[in-house]
């Protein structure tokens, strides 16, 4: 094959000679070849988000109703906890995960790092893929929940404030990864993984309303504390409003609070992992 | 040929260095001194520089600094012209860096990871593919472009870095330790491909703990150690410089009734010899000598050998020793680099 310098286009003279390039486009560059590689193993990457809340919302939806040890009902308040579940804890794994492998062990993540754009930035698309990633598991709970649940609680007038609620939450737990990622050494990972997944599970509301609580009062701050609790809260509220739940608007402003402190905290570990 | 994909976008009208480091000090947070402590030296458009310094002498610090990865504490650097502590987002555009590990992106194949590479650095579609096809060919990997990274051998992983590297046609290439851990011919592939580079032009910072690597392929070499900057010059001249003794080994199959105490004395008066000392034979049979001469060595073989064989002797093997790279790194150093 021959290739000259000619038909191979320019040459670049200098940086003032290179064509004109945005540090946005590096960053969609990359978006896309997240986007390539996941849409590649889709039905692999499916069946690692459904599979958790399936079985939840299973035993606990329709199982426990049926026995008969759980109210009538109970299934329209776990629902929309369920889907908050979803979003942040796919959010959260998907950007610790691969945060964690890719600073220690692949190192994949050099060539990003010194493409065209401000290393913030590469924490940015990592934060927005993840909670792409989020919103589709997310999202796949609704058909899942008819399927199950044969009937799943909406409102026709939320559907746009379920929807924001929904990517707030995927956004929350994406931000939760970057710290963990970031913070944690890769050979703590799997310890902290069990000691931070297993409480923020439990304590964020997605099983109970969390005005319920009120008898078990410690408990219910606790779970104050746990951003996924405004995200299960906001849901419910907006899907089942006729049970107790913390005001929505309330939901919005806590959780996007949380998004803002968690990213700020998550971009500083991530620049002085990336930076020596 | 492909060979002109190769050739190097020439650094920025404004410089006519392509690499500019100024008093240049890093010191890592919590470390009792600085990793770096005041180091400056320019690099030449097109010419291949070599660094060269042990482990934790300061080379990869530097190469950091100059590929944006590392925050030097003070100082100034620029690649191309443009400053990468102030606008390390345009630098990166103008620097390729071929890391010391393997970074590869396992999820894509060989092919895909020099055309992810080149969109990262905004090169045009069509662009890309032509030069993602004409690299593999050049760097012997085009038979496999579909091949997952983890399938490959460490040489042909580093050739694969090296092509990425050169998607975005850097003005600048940086290799850090880019034979550690090679067979010797990966080693040869490597040495080759930096010289074609370096005569299409492209200029190349290279980081080595090794002496043969860093005379054979640079046009200057740096010795780096503790942070600061020992000496820097072409590896003749580093070694012209060296003020130690050039020596010629001698074996000699003595004549019949030779005498190996006048012998001595012989190969003592040749003039230009400062002495001549008799060594130990570890095979018996042969006389073996040291001779200490001033200058180069190699002009004083032929009187040597006039003076044995007028002793009715036969020198069948002489071995001349001139101080190299390693010589000047222990002079300088007071260690020796291994």
């Amino acid at each position: 094959m021959s290739t000259t310098a000619t038909d191979i286009g320019h040459r670049v003279t200098s940086i003032e000679g290179l064509p004109p390039w945005g540090p946005w486009k590096t960053g969609l560059a990359i978006l896309r070849r997240d986007l390539f590689v996941t849409g590649r193993e889709f039905p692999i990457f499916l069946g690692q988000v459904i599979l958790q809340p399936l079985f939840l919302l299973f035993v606990f939806g329709k199982v426990l109703t049926e026995l008969g040890y759980a109210r009538p009902g109970y299934e329209q308040v776990l629902f929309p906890g369920l889907v908050a579940l979803a979003a942040v804890l796919t959010g959260l794994q998907s950007t610790a995960l691969p945060l964690v492998i890719e600073f220690s062990y692949s190192n994949e993540i050099e060539d990003r790092l010194l493409a065209p754009l401000p290393i913030g930035a590469v924490a940015v698309e990592k934060v927005i893929f993840a909670a792409m990633r989020a919103c589709v598991a997310a999202a796949v709970m609704f058909p899942i929940g008819v399927w199950i649940l044969g009937a799943i609680p909406w409102q026709a007038g939320t559907a746009v404030a379920v929807i924001v609620m929904t990517v707030l939450g995927s956004l929350l737990g994406a931000a939760m990864g970057l710290i963990l990622g970031t913070y944690v050494p890769p050979n703590r990972i799997n310890v902290t993984f069990a000691l931070v997944l297993t409480p923020l599970i439990f304590t964020g509301s997605s099983q109970y309303p969390w005005p319920s609580l009120s008898h078990i009062r410690w408990f219910q701050i606790v779970s104050a504390l746990n951003p996924m609790t405004y995200v299960s809260e906001g849901l419910r509220g907006l899907m089942v409003p006729n049970v107790p739940h913390i005001q929505t608007w309330i939901c919005f402003v806590v959780a996007i609070g949380y998004l803002v402190v968690l990213m700020v905290i998550g971009m500083i570990g991530f620049i002085r992992r990336a930076l020596g | 040929m492909t060979q002109t994909i190769l050739e190097s976008p020439s650094v920025g009208n404004g410089s006519a260095m392509a690499v500019e480091v100024a008093d240049l000090v890093k010191r890592y947070p919590k470390a009792p001194k600085d990793s770096l402590a005041g180091v400056t030296f320019e690099v030449r458009r097109g010419e291949v520089f070599g660094f060269l310094g042990p482990n934790g002498a300061g080379k990869t610090t530097t190469i950091g600094i100059l590929t944006t990865r590392v925050r030097p504490t003070r100082g100034r650097a620029s690649v191309a012209g443009v400053d990468v502590v102030a606008d390390p987002v345009r630098a990166r555009r103008m620097l390729g860096v071929v890391p010391q590990l393997n970074n590869l992106d396992r999820s894509l194949s060989v092919r895909q990871n020099l055309l992810f590479h080149a969109s990262y650095h905004g090169v045009p579609r069509a662009r890309r593919l032509q030069l993602a096809d004409a690299l593999l060919d050049q760097f012997g990997l085009a038979d496999r472009p579909n091949g997952r990274p983890d399938d490959f051998s460490g040489g042909q992983i580093q050739r694969m870095m090296i092509a990425r590297a050169l998607m975005h046609s850097p003005a600048v290439l940086f290799l850090d330790e880019p034979s550690t851990g090679l067979d010797p011919a990966a080693r040869l592939f490597l040495w080759e491909k930096v010289a074609e580079l370096k005569e299409a032009g492209t200029t190349v910072v290279i980081t080595t703990h090794d002496m043969d690597e860093a005379a054979t392929l640079s046009d200057r070499v740096a010795i780096i150690d503790h942070g600061t900057l020992l000496a820097l010059d072409t590896p003749g001249a580093l070694v012209r410089g060296m003020t130690s003794d050039r020596t010629l080994d001698c074996t000699i199959e003595p004549g019949p009734g030779g005498d190996v105490t006048v012998l001595g004395e012989r190969l003592g008066a040749v003039p230009g010899v400062s002495q001549a000392e008799q060594l130990e034979d570890p095979v018996g049979g042969s006389w073996r000598f040291r001779i200490y001469v001033e200058g180069e060595a190699a002009p004083f073989v032929a009187p040597v050998a006039q003076v044995i064989s007028a002793l009715g002797g036969r020198l069948t093997d002489v071995r001349l020793g001139e101080p190299n790279l390693e010589d000047v790194f222990i002079h300088l150093t007071g260690r020796a680099l291994r």
